[in-house]
């Protein structure tokens, strides 16, 4: 998955990894074993500064790494037996949705995520993780699906928005969020959702009502992508960095107001560094998710999800 | 600038376009720019005689169109937006808030309470689009979800006017949670057999286009309002091309099968009366 893309923040890393490099060419002839270890520690003990104090816009910029796992690969990588389904029976099957149905250890699950190309070609054919309303559709009819079969839901959340296209609009777009948001929000089935990198506005929630709701470390979710929020509000491109403070849309941030109920850790460095680590580390989360989930009756459950997010909002009276 | 198009003295905060109609003596027809008298404009329901220009109005004007007179009252008002991420952009969010409390007499984007239309009683909740753009924060939210339960508790219809830019991005995430909350509440509704009416009126996009106003078991679209999820000028971006004329109105939507009527609003109450009897008619076992 290996790719040239550094993010700024991460070149001090990437120089002295290169100078370690060179160095290692060398030990042939020299003696300077030492030297490269000591050089090595002191890489782990930058990379772990650095992300340690990670700004909310480097975040977002980790949450866009083009080598981060998408959800085919945790659907691969987390799952067995998986068969994807396609289609919405109305219109046409959108690549930017995918799901099916698969297996996690002897639990049976529907799942159903956003799904991101890896270059100009996939970007394209996925539409940029963007869907359309027959990708809101399609899951919509794999979640009516799982509540036929008694099979919970696990969903991933990985998209830039909703596809703000003319077709979209005609084909219902609003209609489409909303029937899921309206659906989700009493399916009979465990749902768990995993926001694993945008969480961008409608078009994340739209497949993101659930019993727990779960963020990757440096994942973000908010009501709108850092750069249209200063377009907006700033009516500059410029103060992207100050909307991502501003929005409070990191993993931590949407802990404390009670949005997210638990982040799942990533290794140093971001998801895309340690991809198996990663996939070790979700499906333990995943298993042990669905198993709490498994022992609440079907009637507690739904109602237990309308009050967790009745509870969602800040006001004064 | 001529008297009858008198502006705010503040107008940093809000262009032209996010303001309701003026509350002027004598006001000018967007439309077809004929000189309508306040009167006038009220016996037409705020819409103009000439060409069907449809004014954007506040809650206050639209309790004045549909409710019996003397049957309002108005539930939750003590309820207001907190600022819980100390939002500040080019200002913070409590100075954006504290000018339109000043400026509009509004508790905040949305205004519910209970009424009786020709005799039958209603819980309702109407969306101030004067109010930071009729954008939906927790107060929308949680207001939209009370309401609702004084529908469920006396087992009457719930009606609910959208008039909004989307979601008050100044609350962030907990904005977009109300997409949520609001639809969920909407289950409980559906599952006590009660009738949701879902009236849409200019403008109606964002996150309440993608959540409870797209939900209603009937909904009404006001003449030539536009609705959508995303703004004509991002879709422009976008595709990179001229939208039709048109589009994302009223009745384009109607065309598309995405509302079930589009009603003049002198016929809003009148429409809903009829609707609401049929729906709430059903002999049940
Ligand atoms: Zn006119």
């Amino acid at each position: 998955m290996a790719s040239n893309s550094t993010l700024d923040f991460e070149k001090p890393i990437v120089e002295l990894e290169k100078k370690i490099a060179e160095m290692r060419s060398l030990a042939d002839t020299l003696d300077i074993q030492p030297q490269i270890e000591e050089l090595e520690q002191q890489v782990e003990r930058l990379r772990s500064e650095i992300y340690r104090n990670l700004t909310r816009w480097q975040r977002v910029q980790i949450a866009r790494h083009p080598d981060r796992p998408y959800t085919l690969d945790y659907i691969t990588h987390c799952l067995t037996d998986f068969v994807e389904l396609h289609g919405d029976r109305n219109f046409r099957d959108d690549p930017a949705i995918v799901g099916g149905l698969a297996s996690i250890g002897d639990t049976r699950v529907v799942v159903v995520g956003h799904q991101k190309g890896r270059d100009t070609k996939s970007n394209l054919y996925r539409n940029f993780g963007m869907p359309n309303p027959e990708g809101y559709r399609k899951a919509h009819r794999l979640f009516s699906l799982a509540e036929r079969f008694s099979l919970p839901v696990i969903c991933f959340l990985d998209t830039p928005g909703a596809y703000p296209g003319l077709e979209a609009e005609e084909r219902g777009q609003a209609e489409a969020i909303a029937r899921n948001l309206f659906q989700m929000a009493a399916l009979k089935v465990p749902i768990i959702i995993v926001i694993i990198g945008e969480g961008a506005s409608g078009g994340a929630l739209g497949i993101g009502v659930g019993d727990r709701i779960l963020m990757l470390e440096n994942a973000w979710y908010s009501v709108i992508a850092p750069e249209s929020c200063s377009s907006i509000l700033w009516r500059s491109w410029e103060y992207k960095e100050q909307a991502a403070e501003a929005l409070k849309l990191t993993a931590p941030d949407l802990v404390d107001v009670g949005i997210v109920d638990r982040i799942i850790p990533e290794p140093v460095g971001g998801a895309h560094r340690d991809p198996e680590a990663m996939f070790t580390t979700m499906q333990s989360v995943l298993r042990e998710e669905l198993s709490v989930l498994g022992s609440i009756t079907t009637s507690d459950l739904v109602t237990k999800r309308r009050k967790k997010f009745y509870a969602m909002g800040v006001w004064t009276e | 600038m001529a008297w009858f198009l008198r502006k705010s003295k503040n107008i940093s905060d809000s262009s032209p376009a996010q303001r309701e109609m003026p509350d002027g003596l004598w006001t000018k027809c967007p439309d077809c720019s004929t000189i309508i008298y306040r009167k006038e404009l009220e016996e037409h329901a705020y819409t103009c005689p000439n060409c069907d220009h449809h004014f954007r109005i506040g809650s206050a004007k639209y309790v004045s169109v549909l409710f019996d007179e003397g049957s309002w009252t108005e539930t939750d008002r003590e309820v207001r937006s907190a600022d819980p991420l100390d939002f500040v952009d080019t200002r913070p969010y409590k100075a954006r808030l504290k000018e339109a409390y000043s400026r509009t007499d509004l508790p905040d984007a949305v205004t519910t309470g209970t009424g009786r239309i020709y005799g039958m009683p209603v819980a309702f909740g109407c969306m101030n689009f004067g109010f930071v753009g009729g954008s939906m924060g927790s107060v929308v939210g949680e207001k939209f979800v009370r309401a609702g339960r004084r529908a469920l508790e006396s087992r009457s219809p719930f009606v609910f006017i959208s008039a909004s830019g989307g979601a008050r991005m100044q609350e962030a995430a907990l904005s977009l949670m109300q997409m949520a909350k609001t639809s969920a509440f909407l289950t409980e509704l559906a599952e006590a057999g009660l009738p949701y009416i879902s009236i849409l009126t200019d403008p109606t996009t964002g996150g309440v286009s993608a959540s409870y106003a797209m939900l209603g078991d009937v909904i009404i679209a006001e003449p030539k309002a536009l609705i959508g999820f995303a703004g004509p000028r991002v879709i422009e971006q976008t595709i990179r091309k001229k939208l039709p004329e048109g589009f994302q109105r009223s009745e384009f939507l109607l065309e598309h099968g995405m509302v079930d009527m589009v009603v003049h609003r002198h016929d809003l109450k009148k429409s809903l009366y009829t609707v609401l009897s049929h729906l709430m008619g059903g002999k049940r076992g």
